[in-house]
Formats: C-alpha cells, sequence, structure tokens
C-alpha cells in the first residue's frame, strides 16, 4: 500500500504516485518557517547568539523598569511632589498635568489664547497645499500660504484692527517653538533659493559673496548667532531704535536656516542634468525665465526631502533660545523645577520633552522618508 | 544709453556685479556707522585691550595653568583648549559607537537590528540640548555623593561631582618609552608602503597589520621594562570629606561628552550603513569570483569605496558635534562661549569684541576641520584613469 504521506522515495515505492501527479509538500521547517527565521536571523553563529543574548538581557533590564516608572508606579493626580510620592515611586505625571497650559502657551494671557488655537488651524491649512500636490486649486490656495506668516504674526502679537496687543515676551512653550521654527522655515526658503543661484552663478562677485555667507553661517554655532541677536544686533540699527529680542532672534534663525538651506537646494541644482539648462537656454529663455519655468521646479522638487530634514533640524534647534533667556517647551520646564512644591524631578520633565519630540520630529522625519521614496521615480 | 548697455550680455554682468559691490559696502557702512554712534552713545571704545587685563573669574576645569588673577587672553585659551578637548573626546566616541551600530544596524540579526534601530531614532530625534541636560541631570541627582562614591577596582570612583580616575605619572626615563614609541609608528608607517609597493609589483603580500601592531606595541614595550617602567599611577583615595588625587572628569564635561558622542553617533551609524548599503552585491560577487577570501574583500574592495560615500557627510558631522559644543553653556561647562563670550562679556561689556572673537575661532575651527576632511577626501577619491 502506498503511504501517500511520505514523501520518499524508498526504493520500491516508485509508483506511489503516477509520474507528474506529485504533489508539493511544504517544505522542511529547517529552510522554511518561523523555526528557520529564528536560528538563521537570531542564532546563525557564534557572534549572532551572544548578540542575540545581550539583546535580549538588554531588553530584560531595560523594559520592566520603563514600564514600571512610566506607568505601573506613575502618579497621575497630586498637587505636590510629596503627594505623588505618597501615592508610588514612579514618575510623576501629575507634575506635567498642572502646568501643561504653561508649556503649550508659555506666559500668553489666558484670555487671549484663541488666537494661538486659531493660528495652529490656519497653520495646518497653509501647510495643506505643501504637502499635498493633488489638491484643487493649488495655486491660489499656495498664495495663502505664502502669506500665512504675516498673518500669524498679526495674529498672535496684534495691536492692529482691534486685536490686542501682546508683546513677545509673553511668548513661551511650545508656541515659542512652533513660532521660530515655522518662521525661520519659511523665510529661509527664498533667501536659500536665492543664495543657492547666487552659489551657482557665474558672476564671479556674486559668487564670492553668497560662498562667504554660506560658508560663514554653517562654520558658526547657532548659539553664537543667538548671542549676536541678544548683545550685538542692537548695536548695527539707528541708535535710539527699540528693536524686539524676539525678531532679533527670528532674524539670525533666519539666516542660519537659509544658509543650510542654501546647500540642500544647491544639491538639487547640481544634480538637474545640464541638458535641462542648454535646452532653456536654446529655447531663448532669460536666465529668470528658465530658472523659474525649468530649472526651479525639477531642483526643489528633488530638495523636498532635503527642506524636511532642515526644517527637523531647526525645530530641535529651537530649544537652544533657552540659553539667551527666553522660555520655549524647554525652558518652561526647567524653570518650574524651581517650584518648591515640585523640586527635584527633572526626569519628569525632560523625558516628557523628550517624548514630544521624538514624536513630532519622527513623524517628520517618516515624511521625508515617504517623500523620498514617492519622489525617486528613476527606476 | 542705458538700456543698450543693460541689454548686452558682458556689460549688464559687470553692471550687476559694480551695484552688488556698492550695495555691499552702503551696507557695512552703515551697520559700522550706527555701531560706532551707538558705542559712542554708550561711553564704550572698540578695542582689545580688555584682553591683557585680569580676568578674576574661575574656571573649574583648566588643562593649562589658570587663576583668577590671569588674563582674559589666558581664560580665552583655556576655554578654547576646553572646547577643543570635548571636541576631540566626542569625535573619537561618536566615530567608534556610530561605525559600531551602524555595522550591528546592517547585521543579519534582527533582534539586534531592530534594538539598534530604536536606539538611533529616538537619539537622533531629541534634541541634543535635551540629551545635555538629561545626561546631566542624571549624574547630578542618580549618582551618590562623593563619600558614597561607587568604586570601580579601587581605581576609578563615580560620584555626583564627576569621576575620578587614576592620574599617570611620568618618571624620568619615560622619554625613552616616548621614542621608541615614534620611531616604531614611523618604521610601521614605512614598511606598509613598502609591502604595498612589493605587492604592487609582484603580487607577494606581507600580513601588514599584524606586523605593525607587533611593531607598535612590542618596541615600546620593551624600551619601557628596560628602563625600568618609569611609571607610576597615582589613585584617587577617599579623604576625609572628598575623594583626592587622581584625575577628574567633571559633570558638565561627563555629560557634554557623552551626550555629544550619543548624539553624533546616531547620525553617524546611518551614514555608514548608507555607505556600505551603496556598494552594490556585485562587488562581493566579483572579488568572490576572483578568489579573494572574505575579509580582503572587505578591506581591498569594500572599505575603499563605501569610505568614498562616507567620508563627506562624516565631516559635516564632526563639524555639527564641534559646533554643538557650544551647547556647554547650558550646564555651565567652560568652553569658549561660556568663558570669554559668557562671563568676560558681562564683566568687561565689549559685546561686539567679544562675540567678533568668538564667531572668529569656531570659523576657524570649522575651517580646519573640513580643510582636513577635504584633503584626506581628496586622497581616497576615485582616480579615474
Amino acid at each position: 500500500m502506498a503511504n501517500s504521506h511520505n514523501p520518499d522515495m524508498t526504493p520500491g515505492l516508485t509508483n506511489a504516485y503516477d509520474p507528474g501527479e506529485h504533489p508539493d509538500w511544504p517544505a522542511p521547517s529547517s529552510v522554511k518557517g518561523p523555526v528557520h527565521w529564528i536560528k538563521t536571523n537570531l542564532f546563525g553563529s557564534v557572534t549572532n547568539t551572544l548578540l542575540t543574548l545581550l539583546a535580549i538581557y538588554l531588553l530584560y533590564k531595560i523594559i520592566p523598569a520603563l514600564v514600571q516608572w512610566f506607568f505601573v508606579d506613575a502618579a497621575y493626580t497630586g498637587a505636590s511632589r510629596k503627594e505623588c510620592e505618597a501615592q508610588a515611586g514612579g514618575a510623576c505625571w501629575a507634575f506635567i498635568g498642572s502646568r501643561l497650559q504653561l508649556f503649550i502657551y508659555g506666559f500668553y494671557p489666558e484670555v487671549q489664547r484663541w488666537r494661538v488655537n486659531l493660528s495652529v488651524v490656519l497653520l495646518a491649512a497653509a501647510l495643506v497645499p505643501i504637502l499635498f500636490d493633488q489638491v484643487p486649486q493649488r495655486g491660489k490656495w499656495l498664495i495663502y500660504s505664502a502669506l500665512y506668516p504675516f498673518i500669524a504674526a498679526w495674529l498672535l502679537v496684534g495691536g492692529i484692527g482691534g486685536l490686542e496687543y501682546v508683546p513677545t515676551d509673553k511668548f513661551g512653550g511650545l508656541m515659542l517653538n512652533v513660532v521660530i521654527g515655522v518662521t525661520g522655515i519659511a523665510f529661509s526658503l527664498p533667501i536659500g533659493i536665492c543664495l543657492a543661484l547666487g552659489r551657482q552663478s557665474h558672476l564671479p562677485i556674486l559668487r564670492i559673496v553668497c560662498v562667504a555667507f554660506i560658508e560663514f553661517i554653517r562654520g558658526v554655532p547657532l548659539i553664537t548667532l543667538l548671542f549676536v541677536a541678544a548683545v550685538m544686533l542692537s548695536y548695527f540699527v539707528p541708535p535710539g531704535t527699540n528693536f524686539d529680542l524676539l525678531v532679533r532672534m527670528l532674524i539670525m534663525v533666519t539666516l542660519f536656516a537659509s544658509g543650510y538651506m542654501a546647500e540642500v537646494i544647491r544639491g538639487g541644482l547640481q544634480a538637474i542634468p545640464k541638458g535641462q539648462y542648454e535646452a532653456a537656454d536654446s529655447m531663448g529663455l532669460k536666465y529668470w525665465q528658465s530658472m523659474r519655468l525649468i530649472v526651479l521646479p525639477q531642483a526643489l522638487k528633488i530638495s523636498i526631502p532635503g527642506i524636511v530634514n532642515t526644517f527637523i533640524a531647526l525645530y530641535k534647534d529651537t530649544t537652544l533660545v533657552i540659553v539667551i533667556g527666553r522660555l520655549d517647551i524647554l525652558g518652561i520646564g526647567r524653570s518650574s523645577l524651581a517650584d518648591s512644591k515640585w523640586q527635584g524631578l527633572s526626569t519628569e520633565v525632560y523625558v516628557f520633552v523628550a517624548v514630544f519630540f521624538f514624536i513630532s520630529c519622527f513623524l517628520m522625519s517618516r515624511y521625508s522618508l515617504y517623500l523620498e521614496k514617492k519622489l525617486h521615480t528613476g527606476h | 544709453m542705458l538700456l543698450k548697455l543693460w541689454r548686452n550680455k558682458e556689460t549688464r554682468s559687470v553692471i550687476i556685479q559694480i551695484v552688488t559691490i556698492a550695495l555691499l559696502f552702503a551696507f557695512f557702512a552703515y551697520i559700522i556707522n550706527n555701531a560706532v554712534l551707538n558705542l559712542q552713545a554708550l561711553g564704550k571704545t572698540f578695542s582689545f585691550d580688555f584682553l591683557k587685563e585680569p580676568a578674576s573669574y574661575d574656571i573649574n576645569q583648566a588643562l593649562i595653568e589658570y587663576t583668577s588673577r590671569s588674563s582674559h587672553a589666558r581664560a580665552m585659551l583655556v576655554g578654547i583648549l576646553n572646547t577643543a578637548l570635548v571636541a576631540v573626546c566626542g569625535i573619537v566616541t561618536a566615530t567608534v559607537v556610530g561605525f559600531l551600530l551602524g555595522v550591528i544596524r546592517l547585521s543579519s540579526n534582527w533582534l539586534a537590528a531592530r534594538l539598534v534601530y530604536v536606539f538611533i531614532e529616538f537619539t537622533r530625534n531629541v534634541p541634543v540640548l535635551l540629551h545635555i541636560l538629561l545626561i546631566h541631570g542624571i549624574i547630578v541627582h542618580f549618582l551618590p555623593l562623593p563619600k558614597q562614591a561607587i568604586n570601580v577596582a579601587d581605581a576609578l570612583f563615580l560620584s555626583n561631582r564627576g569621576v575620578y580616575a587614576p592620574r599617570p605619572e611620568f618618571l624620568d626615563g619615560f622619554v625613552y618609552t616616548t621614542v621608541a614609541f615614534v620611531v616604531a609608528v614611523i618604521g610601521a608607517v614605512l614598511f606598509r608602503r613598502w609591502a604595498k609597493k612589493v605587492q604592487e609589483a609582484t603580487g607577494k603580500i606581507y600580513p601588514v597589520f599584524s606586523i605593525c601592531l607587533g611593531v607598535v606595541v612590542v618596541l615600546p614595550l620593551v624600551v619601557f621594562l628596560l628602563s625600568g617602567s618609569p611609571l607610576t599611577w597615582e589613585m584617587p583615595k577617599m579623604g576625609r570629606f572628598n575623594l583626592q588625587g587622581g584625575v577628574v572628569m567633571l559633570p558638565e564635561f561627563l555629560a557634554l561628552w557623552l551626550a555629544l558622542s550619543l548624539y553624533t553617533s546616531a547620525f553617524i551609524s546611518e551614514i555608514v550603513r548608507s555607505g556600505i548599503m551603496a556598494i552594490s552585491k556585485g562587488q562581493w560577487e566579483a572579488a568572490g569570483a576572483l578568489g579573494i577570501r572574505r575579509n580582503r574583500t572587505l578591506q581591498l574592495v569594500i572599505i575603499p569605496q563605501a569610505l568614498r560615500v562616507i567620508i563627506p557627510p562624516l565631516a559635516s558631522q564632526y563639524l555639527n558635534l564641534t559646533k554643538n559644543s557650544s551647547l556647554a553653556i547650558a550646564i555651565g561647562y567652560m568652553d569658549i562661549v561660556a568663558t570669554i563670550g559668557g562671563i568676560t562679556l558681562m564683566q568687561t561689556g565689549k559685546e561686539m569684541e567679544t562675540m567678533i572673537i568668538v564667531l572668529l575661532i569656531y570659523l576657524s575651527f570649522s575651517l580646519v576641520i573640513s580643510a582636513f576632511m577635504n584633503w584626506y577626501n581628496k586622497r581616497i577619491a576615485l582616480v579615474e584613469r
């Protein structure tokens, strides 16, 4: 009798199946399936096994302790550190909860906070045509996006058109990070394009000026530029002019970002084949026409991932404003540690801010990866 | 007439450039004029004489002799050296850790690769300032007081005032060992060149790496022992109130060093990974088809090509690390910004002069690093024949 479950061809059983009728058996577990996967991917060689064991040990050490501290032993309610500690020995999230408003809005007057909320909604609307290229009426929408920084500035500062004036030293918390980041990126884009074009220009003096500027900006840390904004910039305006610190900071941050932006866009410009420039020339287009219609659309498209990365870096760098005494989300966290009720909770503050930055930056970097994949249409 | 000049391409470019220069001069003249007026209004002068005056503040970590009676110029020098110290240490550790992480990320070990991936993503998506503050906070708040310092083999003491390590003391005869070491390094370099020449001419391969390593280690060691081991270690000891002796690494330095290394290593590991992945599999297969062994393939085929992809972004990471070291001021590590751009500025009120000095120092740091990396990049660049 032919054993239909025995696939091996023992002599004498050669006629178990008709020729060509042999069914496909699943591969043995040594070449496929979870056991094989574990064998090759985790215990393939001696070093591999050691690595795996080390990794498992680390996970065993870190994960339970973290979960314990983060969630199990954490205190979510309480009015002071003592009350937190009375409940459990883990994180004291009540501290963060009690200051959430401060973390987000800084010292912005409470009754006026709808203006911040509204400008966030408008920001989201302004981002739509930039992030998605298949929205109807994209051209008109983009004009609104370009105008957005000015609308937001008017909304946040006020003073004109019935809005109450809010001095810029009330700006703080997350709002300050976003204001600096968005302004920096919005204004550095056009400046960066001009610098990149200037660097590629065949006019030697223009090129030297642009190269010197870019190299200077990229050669010094942002902190020193912020110091320049804080202590030195007011010397360069006519005597008696009052020059708002936030504006000075924004100018420096914008210049800083445009140096990096210029290099990103230069990369895009260099990736455009020479034939495109020549084709534009042979069509009789002037310099600006060929740039605007032929070269820049292609170059900018290639450099979008780089632009997003520049934005992520800039956004992370906005925390540096604490060194010149402005309280962004990190600064608010640090300064609230001075409260005697909550002293010594620095870990909670730093972890909260770190998780916040991680989530936002990680999402942005995913977006930039997605763009890279989408734009990679070559092969 | 003007319109005609404008229509001509060459004259137009001349006009544009002249206008650029004129505008630039006008701009600088304007801001310098403003600065002069502002300085006059405040009764200040523009001079660098303050550098010779005594600084009259203390610096907790000085690599050269420094007291509060030293001049501001000396304080600046201390700051420069502190920046250089943390930058060099950070670059070395970040490179080592970064390469290690990059290689693990590429390994076939799924678990280790994932773990490293999570670490990298978390590290590089959090601002570096936060890393510095967090690590500083951990050292200051969670390590014990010096009296209860964690004792590692009676040599290393970990406390919230810093890490105490043994200090090497070089006795008279140590010069010979140094000389032997230099000689050995020169010999190794010469041998390597000669071996390469031989290999190119005849195909004979010497075990260059092991011979070089042997020469560099053994020769100084023999000289060291022959000259009577002229090296002792000054161990840190538990004093009455505090640890004494040895080398102290302050919490500020440790925090800055660790944070900058970790943050930059996350970026370096991604650079390394993409560099190795950029080498097509065909290169491995071609080398295999020629019968080259696996480690020789790595050494002769893969790494030289991967380095070409890796070096330029690596250079910019080194620059970033050096610039990020200026965040030292947030935790009170006395680097350039904290000494001359911080306390000196506050004491003398010379905003313009001190800021100009700080900017120039960072610019020259950056130029030196990028010049070195450009030179190295050119050396390993593809020679097209």
